[in-house]
């Protein structure tokens, strides 16, 4: 039995369809992440599992049970908001205990709940402030502990990292990776951040416009990337998509990229897979991340990675390694290169590049093909 | 600032005005205490501004217990004790009642919500001319005319618009996420009100309850409308004094009553000018 | 029930689930019952009784508009429109003018700016009746600044506006202005407050002078400022009752009478109910003319913001 089943989830403000139609189910233990831009619904989608708003059609169930009528405190979740929605009037420890004040739950129970949360989260020291006397990522722990002291079905996260700077911000990942890990809890969350998604997810739903994209892994997400905008949001910086030609001749098959009055360059293939056969002699989509493009070529030989040569437009060291523009048949392709490589802008050179990781993408319509 | 109001005649010429509206504006409240400081005499005699000779405080004790207001001669104090009564009640009645309004309106929007706020905030513009005759009629018909508890319900009912606007506009921008926090938490209704909303309050509890105050103590109209010889309120008791057309004009006591009557709601003012003045810009922000 | 801190949520029963639901609707609904019989019934019923012969009492038969025309005809209306209109415009100018003015004194960084500014809004915690009381005395011929001014050197000083027919108008417009400048003030200050320096900043480098860069910058963008303005004091001048009772009483005679002291009088004193609530119906068409367009344009650009 799934922990959580979103069935055919629908929500309309009037004409406006939020949310389109809506599957998931997610099980015991899983971290659910819920990625896309802004206005893709997720945050709505989150609120609806919470019960902070209404279905308008579909069925959500926790536990097996159907919750669509019951108010949020009956569904076994807890929350963590953005702004960590910490009560100002009331100190952390009174924070924490407040849902179990509102369950009638006797002091000295609360007081050992309370206690076994701080000290999972290492706040003891603070249980006497006030909110505003906290740091933000102190405000987001007693967030999260008020969450664990419900020991709930499922935590719900809501963007919790955003008002937090960047340092912080990967700590506090960190962090809640590891209380995930530690509790094997259930978690749905929420956010913008692509990155957060993929550290963080067991599984990753990828929404846009009220629609659920993409389902899968954070390896499925990132390598078989559903249509092209998955492949775009997903990883930065983000995958080369290259319009070119699938073609076919006397040496073998191989994609010819050449933009309008651009001197063609041609990509060698070994094999091309089934899906993609019906393409040839017609434009197709070539998906290839920066990291499949490579000045390493001592593997050239080996698994059959063609070798091209490309004008480098830009370079950008960014420590770890070095992101390069380069110029390959009229059209910009992102490379990720040696952090010591002493290719410099307007110098020609030669890349490896990683056939296995090519993905195929229809041009029209955007979806993978193969 | 612009370059041009820093040069010294420019600046001289600014704090000249300034002071000047400034002395103009002080200049009443001076001289109703100065005149009700002297006795008869010296007032006829002598200027508006001039400093007594002989200061005496005799005129307040007068206008406190021995005036005549109406038929009766029993100085002001118990007019004053009508309208304490009144405004106290008054205030937290329509104070309390407002705050659970501005919730609702804001908290927990249903369908026509906006539409229902519009139709509470007209009662903020009618001339109340409007509706004295059929008030009058109804207190009467209720037994409660001429009552401090008639006045209490005229003025609760006519200042719920007012507080509900306060409230109103003030919870809009309490933070939604701290609701929905309670929510999940199993907070009910009352709850959230009581642990939530308005231990977070109280500034707008200050404003609210100072505008209210400051407009119920001061108001004439109803009190001269509804109510009558020993319920009538402070203010209408001060007109009554200082209108009486027999025998000698007492100037002095008069002035005395004036300020005494000006005394808690100034006092309010001094203490809280701060909320006063949001209490006005609020009022003065529709919607 | 589980005993440990955590897990098995609470389940609601249909009852409490129903009245959570119903609660929000509840507690709104008794300010809203006020509100209609108060309000909206109140104005209906005065309306009625406009449309009644009634005299001392309320006579249940209606008689058409003959009470309006009554009135209209009244000479003691007629005064009373014609003040309310010299009282209402010069009330109005000169409040605005006297109030912007000031806000742009005190918008200059001056010492002490706190204490002028509570200096000048104090008038605004004071009762009309005290304001009234108090100016009147200081109107008052013979023993107020007439003569101080007189007691100066000018023995033919002459200040009897207060109890002269053709002038006591003007005593109310001071009074007025005096209690409601600080209000204008207030607003304009805040108004001005408001304002992008930047844009001042960029004018002065531009070479305008301080004049110049009010009259033809800041004055234009305060004009929601001079809207929200006008409305309240048009409103205060309509509702002006409290002030002309305490200082002239409605007189010399009538000469001071406004259409509020006119429905009062007529209402409780000289049992012509219906010709008193026939004003009253009056004063509520003026103010909800002049509101209604204020508010159904501010309703329109506030749609156009959220846009």
């Amino acid at each position: 039995m799934a922990s959580l089943e979103l069935i055919n989830i629908r929500k309309r403000y009037g004409e406006l369809d939020i949310l389109k139609g809506i599957d998931i189910a997610v099980d015991a233990g899983e971290f659910l992440v819920l990625v896309g831009p802004s206005g893709c619904g997720k945050s709505t989608l989150l609120n609806m599992i919470a019960g902070l708003d209404t279905v308008s059609e579909g069925e959500i169930r926790i536990g097996g049970r159907r919750v669509n009528d019951l108010h949020p405190s009956e569904r076994d979740i807890a929350m963590v908001f953005q702004s960590y929605a910490l009560y100002p009037n009331m100190s952390v420890r009174q924070n924490i205990a407040f849902g179990m004040e509102m369950r009638k739950v006797p002091k000295h129970e609360r007081e050992q709940g309370v206690q076994e949360v701080a000290k999972t989260l290492q706040i003891d020291h603070l249980l006497d402030r006030r909110p505003a006397q906290l740091s933000g990522g102190q405000r987001q722990r007693v967030a999260m502990g008020r969450a664990l002291v419900r020991k709930p079905r499922i935590f719900l996260f809501d963007e919790p990292l955003s008002n937090l700077d960047a340092q912080l911000r990967v700590d506090m990942r960190t962090e809640i990776k590891r209380l995930h890990q530690r509790l094997s809890a259930t978690i749905v969350y929420v956010t913008h951040d692509q990155i957060e998604a993929m550290t963080l997810a067991t599984r990753i739903a990828v929404m846009r416009a009220g629609e659920l994209l993409q389902l899968g892994s954070p390896a499925e997400i990132y390598n078989r990337p559903a249509n092209t905008f998955v492949a775009g949001f997903m990883g930065s910086p983000r995958m080369n998509l290259i319009p070119s030609m699938l073609k076919s001749d006397a040496d073998g098959m191989h994609l010819e990229i050449a933009a309008d009055g651009a001197d063609p360059a041609r990509i060698s293939l070994r094999k091309v897979p089934d899906a993609a056969r019906p393409y040839v002699g017609r434009q197709i989509t070539a998906g290839l991340r920066p990291e499949a493009i490579s000045d390493k070529l001592d593997a050239s030989g080996v698994d059959g990675r063609p070798v091209i040569d490309a004008l480098v437009e830009v370079t950008e060291p960014t420590g770890p390694d070095t992101l390069a523009v380069l110029m390959v048949g009229g059209r910009e392709i992102t490379a990720r290169l040696q952090p010591d490589s002493a290719l410099k802008a307007g110098q020609r050179g030669r890349f490896a590049i990683d056939l296995s990781k090519l993905v195929w993408f229809d041009p029209a319509s955007g979806a993978r093909v193969a | 600032m612009v370059k041009g109001s820093r040069d010294r005649g420019a600046r001289f010429v600014i704090y000249g005005l300034l002071l000047f509206f400034a002395a103009i504006y002080v200049l009443p409240l001076i001289v109703m205490l100065l005149t009700s400081l002297k006795p008869l005499p010296e007032i006829y005699s002598g200027s508006i501004i001039a400093l007594p000779h002989e200061w005496t405080v005799k005129p307040w004790i007068d206008a406190w217990g021995e005036t005549c207001v109406g038929l009766s001669c029993h100085g002001i104090k118990g007019y004053f004790w009508n309208s304490t009564k009144m405004t106290v009640a008054a205030v937290i009645i329509s104070t309390a009642i407002g705050m659970l309004n501005g919730y609702v309106l804001t908290k927990w929007r249903f369908k026509g919500a906006d539409l229902l706020f519009g139709l509470i905030l007209f009662g903020c513009f009618i001339p109340f001319q409007i509706v004295l005759i059929p008030m009058a009629t109804l207190l009467g018909k209720l037994g409660i005319a001429s009552s401090t508890p008639g006045l209490v319900l005229v003025h609760v009912v006519y200042g719920l618009a007012f507080t509900t606007l306060y409230f109103r506009n003030y919870y809009v921008a309490f933070p939604d996420e701290l609701i929905r926090a309670a929510m999940i938490d199993g907070a009910k209704f009352f709850d959230i009100f009581f642990r939530i909303l308005v231990p977070n309050s109280a500034p707008i509890v200050v404003v609210t309850v100072i505008w209210q105050f400051t407009n119920i103590w001061n108001d004439f109209l109803f009190g001269a409308s509804f109510s009558t010889g020993e319920s009538a309120p402070m203010t209408v008791a001060l007109n009554n004094v200082v209108n009486t057309s027999t025998g000698e004009r007492e100037y002095n006591v008069h002035m005395a009553a004036a300020v005494i009557a000006a005394l808690p709601t100034l006092l309010v003012y001094i203490v809280g000018g701060r909320y006063f003045v949001r209490g006005l810009m609020t009022g003065s922000v529709k919607g | 029930m589980d005993t440990s801190t955590g897990t098995a949520p609470v389940t609601w029963s249909a009852a409490s689930r129903w009245l959570q639901r119903s609660l929000p609707k509840l507690v709104l609904s008794p300010t809203l019952i006020v509100s209609l019989v108060f309000v909206y019934g109140f104005i209906l019923w005065t309306a009625y009784v406009s449309l009644t012969p009634s005299k001392g009492y309320v006579i249940h038969e209606l008689a058409g508009f003959f009470q309006y025309v009554r009135v209209w005809n009244h000479p003691r209306w007629q005064v009373a429109i014609h003040n309310l209109a010299v009282f209402g415009v010069l009330y109005i100018a000169l409040c605005m003018a006297l109030g912007l003015l000031i806000a742009i004194l005190l918008d200059q960084r001056i010492r002490q700016e706190g204490t002028l500014r509570a200096i000048y809004l104090y008038p605004l915690a004071l009762s009309f009746i005290v304001t009234g009381t108090a100016w009147k005395w200081m109107l008052n011929p013979g023993l107020g600044i007439e003569k101080l001014v007189q007691g100066w050197g000018f023995p033919n000083f002459k200040f009897d506006w207060i109890v002269s027919e053709e002038m006591a108008i003007y005593c109310v417009v001071i009074a007025g202005v005096w209690q409601a400048t600080g209000f204008v003030m207030a607003m304009f200050l805040a108004g001005l407050r408001g304002i992008d320096h930047d844009l001042l900043k960029a004018a002065s480098l531009d070479g305008a002078s301080l004049p110049r860069i009010y009259w033809r910058i800041v004055i234009p963008q305060l004009r929601p400022v001079f809207m929200g303005a006008l409305i309240i004091l048009a409103h205060l001048a309509i509702k002006s009752y409290e002030l002309v009772v305490a200082l002239t009483g409605g007189g010399p005679g009538y000469a001071t009478e406004l259409p509020s002291t006119f429905m009062y009088a007529h209402t409780f004193t000289r049992n012509q109910l219906g010709m008193g609530a026939a004003s009253a119906v009056m004063m509520l068409l003026t103010i909800v003319a002049i509101m209604v367009p204020y508010l159904y344009s501010e309703m329109r650009g506030a749609r156009r913001h959220s846009h």
